[in-house]
């Protein structure tokens, strides 16, 4: 084959991490053909406002979109919309789409995302019954917060969290219902799962910890009227919203025998163990160097940091994954940004107060820091963003020392 | 509709048109210009899509909230007429305007 002949690649899914990685291609002056395939109607879109702002309806459908379809399509890439990839043929390097047709690929890059873990209990079929996942979602259950009705919530993670401070503000009367003695347990240490517990209670929410679901009980017509608890009680409701966590989308690359375990192996190139075949997003599980181990995460961050790699791959740069991740949530007037991973940190210092609002937590292992939550504090984000990512070591006391300036500790 | 143009820090040149309301951040994106991510989508919260905007210009470009400032502050290049793309709305007074992309996003 000649250099100056055209090859094809193919992105499967039309998310996040797709947008991310066609627009980087597109800025990256790409010389292959470009082919998106996404099963949902829209042009990759941010899902982060699905719990937030749109919800709220402060914001229209098109601003979730990344670009318009028309600039993608300007520049010569193809989006096939409404479309399901049902199958990979390895040998023929070819997929088949839900319309029976075949395309043709030279690189395959699987760009799945994830899907809702479903709660399976009995009376978990009835009406009124939510997940949230994408803008359909969104739009059924924001017809639903109607000043006045009880919104029960399953799950304290931030997603259920978003919705609960986007409900209040509309007049919902909203319960959460959380298994585990803290919110946010998975992603946040004990002082951020306070300050929010404080939060949501301060704004009216029920928020109920160590309390686990065992189902939902019926009203008229099939709708759901209450969800059931294991201590025998049970909390009346009118709509129900269940998030409680999302499952890697593996199927595909699964049935195509690329090696998987709770995602799609990838190395820190974004390869999977076809040479042809990438993968990048909430779908994966990769090798990350900045944590050196085989890693899972959901977030806009690792969507958009494994397209660059995969960018980088498809133009024969070989630029390993490497970057500290980074979350945001906003619930009322809180801005919470987060950087690093926490869950093995030895060591939390407090800079500020959760009473004025404004303040930050530094995780430390052996004495570098590993992660920071910033309320509030954007300063402290950006500080902890390049401390993380250098791996930094710090005096605890500097960082809690209100006269100490964050700047000059990076 | 009018003209902004983008120029990156190898010093080439985007000339794009806009719709006043849409943020800078939106107009580079949408016209894929390289050096500006706009991870967060406009959150004020990943600090990719920082801008350093002609001097003439600045004045038109509205005031600096605290937490843009706070993630400016912390920005390697950051310069007297430093701007997150994402919080200049545009308007019809900013067709022309010139703006400077740094060499690195956060
Ligand atoms: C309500 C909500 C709020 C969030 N808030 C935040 C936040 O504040 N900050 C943050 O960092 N992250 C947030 N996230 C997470 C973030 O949105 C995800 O990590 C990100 O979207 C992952 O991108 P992705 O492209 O990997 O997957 P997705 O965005 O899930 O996209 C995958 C796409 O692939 C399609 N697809 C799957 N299989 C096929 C197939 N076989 N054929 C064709 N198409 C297929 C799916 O339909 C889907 O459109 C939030 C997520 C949700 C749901
Ligand atoms: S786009 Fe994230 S801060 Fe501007």
């Amino acid at each position: 084959m000649t250099i100056s002949e055209k090859q094809t690649t193919v992105i499967v899914g039309g998310g996040h991490a797709a947008g991310a990685l066609m627009t980087i291609l597109l800025q990256k002056k790409y010389q292959h053909e470009v082919v998106l395939v996404g099963e949902e109607p829209h042009p990759p879109y941010q899902r982060p406002p699905l719990s937030k702002n749109y919800l709220a309806g402060e914001v229209d459908q098109a601003s979730l979109y990344l670009k318009p379809r028309v600039v993608y399509e300007k520049a010569g890439q193809q989006l096939r919309l409404g479309v399901r990839v049902e199958q990979i043929d390895r040998d023929n390097k070819t997929i088949r789409l839900s319309d029976q047709s075949t395309l043709k690929y030279d690189q395959l890059v699987l760009a799945t995302g994830s899907h809702v873990r479903r709660l399976r209990a009995p009376g978990s079929d009835l009406q009124g019954i939510h997940y949230l996942h994408d803008i359909t979602d969104t739009d059924a259950l924001r017809e639903k917060l109607v000043p006045g009705k009880r919104l029960v919530i399953v799950g304290g993670g931030y997603i259920g969290l978003e919705v609960a401070a986007s409900a209040t503000k509309k007049g919902v009367n909203v319960t959460v219902l959380e298994a585990a003695d803290r919110l946010m347990q998975r992603v946040t240490g004990p002082e951020m799962s306070a300050f929010f517990y404080a939060k949501h209670r301060g704004a009216g929410v029920d928020v109920r910890l160590n309390t686990a679901v065992t189902g939902f009980e019926a009203g008229d017509q099939g709708r759901v009227a209450g969800v059931t608890l294991a201590d025998g009680g049970t909390v009346p409701a009118d709509v129900v919203l269940v998030s409680i966590g999302v499952i890697p989308e593996t199927a595909l690359a699964e049935a195509a025998g690329l090696p998987c375990d709770d995602g799609i192996v990838v190395d820190e190139f974004a390869r999977t163990g076809d040479p042809d075949i990438l993968a990048i997003g909430d779908c994966t599980r990769h090798r990350n160097l900045f944590f050196e181990k085989m890693q899972r995460l959901e977030s806009v961050a690792n969507a958009v940091d494994q397209a660059r790699t995969a960018a980088a791959t498809l133009m024969g740069e070989e630029k390993p994954y490497d970057s500290a991740p980074w979350f945001w949530s906003n619930q009322y007037d809180v801005r919470l940004q987060m950087v690093g991973l926490s869950q093995n940190s030895d060591q939390r210092v407090l800079r500020g107060s959760a009473e004025d609002k404004e303040f930050a937590v530094f995780y430390l292992r052996e004495g570098s820091v590993i992660a920071v939550d910033a309320v509030n504090l954007p300063v402290a984000f950006m500080v902890g963003k390049q401390l993380v990512q250098h791996r930094k070591s710090v005096c605890a006391k500097a960082l809690s020392d209100p006269r100490t300036d964050l700047k000059s500790l990076v | 509709m009018g003209k902004i143009t983008f120029i990156e820090h190898d010093n080439t040149e985007h000339v794009t048109e806009f719709e006043a309301g849409t943020t800078l951040m939106q107009i580079a994106v949408d016209n894929a210009v390289p050096g500006i991510d706009g991870d967060c989508g406009g959150e004020c919260a990943c600090g990719t899509c920082h801008m350093i905007v002609a001097d003439e210009w600045f004045g038109k470009t509205g005031s600096i909230g605290d937490a843009e400032e706070q993630m400016l502050s912390m920005t390697p290049e950051r310069a007297q007429t430093s701007r997150l793309g994402c919080q200049v709305r545009t308007t019809e007074a900013m067709d022309g305007m010139t703006v400077h992309l740094p060499e690195f996003q956060m």
